[in-house]
């Protein structure tokens, strides 16, 4: 029986950290494959998270979660060119309401400064209204880290995987990992729905089924518990000065707690709640989440207005049992976890991939860095951002600039076309909206849900019957004339 | 081609066609309709049912016969132009509009008037913050309309629909007669929100059951829906628990409420009305801006076509006679008041000024009411008082103000609701 | 016999007045609550023979459109409806059509035709 590829390392997840690690991996002269078990690319906790870049003033001094932090952020600031990343580099506001609270910041801002995060400063209730006006008058005080920002994480997860094929690397949709072969203490082979894959590493970015994995390699270890966040995001148009950056509480012991923040898109959003729960796929919202975060995030801020609210999600933080990031190699040989990538996970991800990486150069595997490595990718197009007379050329060059398709997000027919045509390009009704915004708006899809079913119907010559919108059987519409389509 | 127009009217559907129609018989003599379309005729291209025009055209016809009608008036009149495909980027406050197409790219026209016809939205399941996850199968009503009666697509085939104002009925009773099981309405207030008559020929004739006071606590499915389970509300809305049960469904439309689509009108910077959600006019369908009319849903949300096509052709008639040159100077504007029961009125304000004309207000009451009196006044003067056997916030109010009792108001009118004691 | 009172909705027009019908022995001999004449005709046929316009969409070959939406010319039945709306599922009509045009002439024996609510170009150029 043939091999499905023959590869020197198998990344499993194509989130965030899966997607750093493979560019990461492209850099060297390696056959690097990522398996993703869903039709598209960060459909996990990438697509559901705060986005922020934090600063890094979070952790403790010295753990996996404060280095890669503070190393990511860093990163970031060079790989929003190279990668052309929407990036807001907005700066973030712990904000204070009480003395107690107040003395906490004290204890952050030391924190910080020992994880080497530039430029913290405790700013007055005068200088945190000018800031963000729209904040309680009940503030004591806000920690300023002005070199946070918030991105778009799947942009960014999307990002990092074009850049690694277009350096060689594969990826592999609608992948799933069902075994994991071990022969003399060493990991042989991935065996997927596909077929399977010889490979001498495997990287564990399967965020939260990651403990999962290990298993399959008989890795024990650790364990993943998902802890569930709520998040509730407001039209641009109703919220667009509602606040500038990221505002989080003071946090306690139990966490971040509940922010207000803006988007790359100019959106506001509020959360996320923080539950642990049982089930891995359990990622609906909930009236008990729901109310929780809207008290919360009043305490901030206390106008906001829940009638401009466009949708609810939830994601799934993938929590490990170790407190902190798990980057390592297992017992068995060729393993190395990335596991347990909660946050600052978005933040750290491409340090968390050099981190990988270094463990796969210190090994036995020859690895040689690349003299062509091509670190930039070609520009998009995004037709609503660019001047009326370049937008003119391009609808001569191509009439499909001319259809507005997403008329909340002013996303043209060419630009949905691009998203399906392009490496790692859009298969699913919500992979076009995640590259493309459409269907992101105010109506939600409701106008061009189903233009946007028939582009990918047409662009990926499937019927119309076959398009998702998500995961696999999430079929979108059905036959009316069922058994008929043949006559014609 | 000139790019100077007498009015340039936003939007192909019946509110821009009625308007351009109206424009065209008062006398101007350039006209534009835009339509994002692939052809005029607006969202009654997708509303197959009857029961439309019995006010404007004296006979009962499908939204496409009524559509159609629509275009006839206007077909062939070298005064209207009109462009399909063509999507309204912006307008400025001068009035010019930049528009994009396929086939003509980017174009400045400018207008010596404009009229916003841009109709309306669907509320989404993000507005009203429905629990559950999310699977492909949850709806906007008016989203899976299209599929089935224009593209030949079925959402599903065992349909539980939230909400029952009449996009809601309509596809219960479409999706019967497509053969698929509808399951149930559901109904959050303890009254419908749709016409009666709709209640009748779309549920009780194909019997499906109305729960009203009751909602979606949770949808269920990871791929496509499995099912929701359904909850009894108290009068505040608020979820009894206990009364929760399941319903196995692979579809849930939403037909919960509908937004005027007013994200030009904001680009204008428009007085708003916070709860109409639409532009502030005053009756001859003037906003804020000088020069720039609105009529239609995109003012308020009407619940018969025949209404937006009156407010439409009223817009058209002043934008066509301002463009002339002929329009009269207001000397001083007052406010129409909403009060006791009733919720809004349109038009909001009046001009005063010039010799007095007679005109509609189309008001909606805010709850159910039996055996109450209208009553408009206008400081000392009573204009009008009506009995009224019922009033549901699901039927638009219209009455009309003679021109002799339109010459009365000199003050802030007042229309009110009281109930008999 | 005794006779009966019934409420019914009248659904001639959006109005939709609340009808009270006496009927004895299945004969309508009083409506009240109607605002027009059309509202006793309706509870008269309502309560003996009920009837329902029916609309719903037929293919077409080569249209602008996929679907031409279409419109009984008369009231039909109301329990024969449903069967009209299946048998219209097989119907196909070929582009263009005219607003007014029959459809399905004298649907399933019911004496009714089936007319096209608007009308549908051809297609010009594709395939």
């Amino acid at each position: 029986m043939g091999y499905l590829r023959e590869s020197d390392v198998v990344v499993i997840g194509g989130g965030i950290i899966g997607t750093a690690i493979l560019r990461e991996l492209s850099k060297y002269d390696l056959k690097s494959v990522l398996v993703e078990k869903e039709p598209d690319l960060a459909t996990g906790t990438t697509k559901a998270n705060s986005a922020i870049l934090h600063a890094g003033f979070d952790a403790p001094a010295g753990s996996l979660k404060a280095i890669t932090n503070v190393r990511g952020n860093a990163l970031y600031h060079i790989l929003e060119n190279q990668l052309d990343l929407d990036i807001k580099w907005t700066g973030s506001l712990v904000v204070a309401t009480d003395e107690e609270e107040l003395a906490t910041l004290t204890e952050l801002l030391e924190r910080g400064q020992k994880n080497g995060v530039k430029d913290l400063a405790i700013l007055s209730p005068e200088e945190v209204l000018k800031k963000e006006p729209n904040l309680t008058q009940k503030v004591t005080g806000a920690l300023w880290a002005p070199s946070a920002g918030i991105c778009w994480p799947f942009q960014a997860a999307v990002a990092f995987a074009q850049c690694a094929v277009q350096n060689g690397a594969e990826v592999l949709t609608n992948c799933r990992v069902e075994k994991i072969t071990v022969s003399d203490g060493r990991v042989q082979e991935v065996v997927t729905n596909q077929g399977v894959i010889k490979t001498k590493y495997i990287i564990n970015a399967a965020g939260v089924y990651a403990d999962e994995i290990a298993k399959l390699a008989g890795d024990s270890s650790f364990t993943i518990n998902p802890r569930k966040g709520e998040y509730i995001l407001f039209d641009k148009t109703a919220t667009a000065t509602m606040v500038e950056g990221v505002v989080f509480p003071t946090p306690s012991k139990k966490g971040k707690g509940v922010l207000v923040c803006t988007t790359t898109h100019g959106n506001t959003f509020i959360g996320p709640s923080a539950e642990d729960i049982e089930e891995k796929d359990d990622a609906g919202v909930t009236v008990n989440g729901m109310e929780k975060i809207i008290t919360l995030a009043r305490k901030l801020v206390p106008s906001i207005p829940l009638g401009a609210a466009i949708t609810e999600f939830s994601g799934l933080r993938a929590v490990s049992d170790t407190g902190d990031f798990i980057i390592r190699e297992a017992q068995v040989k060729g393993l190395i976890h990335a596991a347990g990538m909660q946050s600052p996970g978005l933040t750290a991800a491409p340090a968390v991939a050099e981190e990988v990486v270094e463990i796969i150069r210190n090994s036995d595997l020859r690895t040689v860095l690349k003299a062509n490595f091509k670190s930039v990718l070609p520009r998009k197009i995004i037709f609503e951002r660019l001047s009326r007379q370049k937008q003119a050329e391009l609808i001569a060059q191509d009439k499909k600039y001319g259809r507005v398709i997403c008329r909340c997000e002013t996303v043209t027919e060419a630009e949905i076309v691009n998203a399906i045509q392009e490496s790692c390009g859009a298969r699913t009704v919500d992979g076009v909206k995640r590259r493309t915004r459409a269907g992101m708006g105010r109506c939600q899809g409701g106008f061009c849900g189903p233009r946007v079913t028939q582009i990918l119907a047409r662009e990926l010559d499937i019927p119309i019957t076959e398009v998702l919108k998500e995961r696999k059987d999430s079929h979108l519409f059905y036959e009316k004339f069922s058994g008929k389509e043949g006559e014609l | 081609m000139s790019n100077l127009y007498d009015v340039i009217i936003i939007g192909g559907g019946p509110a821009g066609l009625s308007a351009a129609y109206s424009a065209y018989q008062n006398g101007a003599q350039k006209i534009l309709v835009i339509e994002r379309d692939r052809e005029l005729g607006g969202i009654l291209q997708q509303c197959i049912h009857n029961g439309f025009g019995l006010h404007h055209f004296k006979e009962e016809l499908t939204g496409p016969g009524y559509a159609h009608r629509c275009i006839e008036l206007i077909k062939d009149k070298p005064e209207i132009e009109t462009l399909i495909d063509t999507m309204v980027l912006d307008i400025l406050e001068d009035k010019t509009v930049i528009v994009v197409s396929p086939e003509r790219g980017l174009l400045e026209l400018k207008g010596k008037t404009v009229i916003l016809a841009m109709g309306c939205r669907e509320r989404t399941r993000g507005a009203i913050r429905i629990p559950g996850e999310r699977p492909a199968g949850v709806f906007t009503a008016g989203a899976a309309q299209r599929m089935v009666n224009m593209e030949g697509y079925l959402p599903g085939k065992k349909i539980v629909i939230l909400g029952s104002g009449d996009i809601g009925l309509i596809m219960a009773r479409r999706m019967s007669l497509e053969g698929c099981q509808v399951k149930a309405v559901l109904e959050i207030c303890p009254f419908s929100n749709g016409l009666t008559r709709n209640i009748v020929q779309c549920l009780e004739d194909y019997e499906i059951p109305l729960y009203l006071s009751h909602t979606i606590v949770k949808i269920h499915g990871q791929e496509r829906v499995t099912g929701v389970t359904v909850a009894k509300v108290d009068a505040k809305m608020q979820v009894i628990p206990g009364t929760e049960f399941e319903i196995e469904c692979d579809t849930v439309l939403l037909s919960v409420g509908l937004i005027p689509e007013n994200e030009l009108s904001k680009n204008l910077s428009l007085a708003m009305h916070p709860l109409t959600s639409g532009p502030i006019v005053n009756q001859k369908r003037e906003t804020s801006s000088s020069g720039v009319y609105a009529a239609g849903n995109v003012v308020h949300v009407h619940d018969l076509v025949d209404f937006v096509s009156e407010e439409a052709e009223i817009a058209g008639k002043f934008a066509a006679l301002e463009a002339q040159g002929l329009k009269e100077n207001d000397k001083r504007q007052v406010k129409v008041i909403p009060q006791d029961g009733i919720r809004t009125c349109v038009p909001q304000q009046l001009s005063l000024g010039g010799a007095a004309e007679s005109f509609k207000l189309f008001m909606r009451v805010g709850s159910p009411e039996t055996k109450v009196k209208l009553e408009i006044t206008s400081g000392e003067h009573l204009l009008l008082s009506k009995m009224m056997a019922v009033a549901k916030p699901s039927e638009m109010i219209a009455v009309e103000l003679s021109s002799e009792k339109a010459s009365m108001i000199d003050n802030d009118v007042i229309v009110s609701l009281k109930r008999e004691v | 016999m005794v006779a009966k009172e019934r409420n019914l909705t009248c659904i001639v027009c959006p109005r939709g007045c609340s009808l009270k019908a006496t009927v004895d022995d299945g004969v309508v001999i009083n409506v009240s609550g109607n605002l027009c004449p059309r509202g006793k005709r309706y509870a008269a046929e309502e309560i003996t023979a009920p009837k329902r316009q029916l609309t719903s969409t037929v293919r077409i070959e080569n249209g602008s459109l996929a679907l031409l939406p279409v419109v009984s010319s008369a009231s039909l039945p109301k329990d024969s409806i449903l069967a009209c709306a299946e048998f219209l599922r097989s119907v196909e009509v070929k582009a263009p059509i005219a607003e007014g045009q029959v459809i399905c002439s004298n649907i399933l024996n019911l004496g009714v035709d089936i007319i096209a609510s608007r009308s549908m170009e051809a297609m010009l150029e594709k395939n």
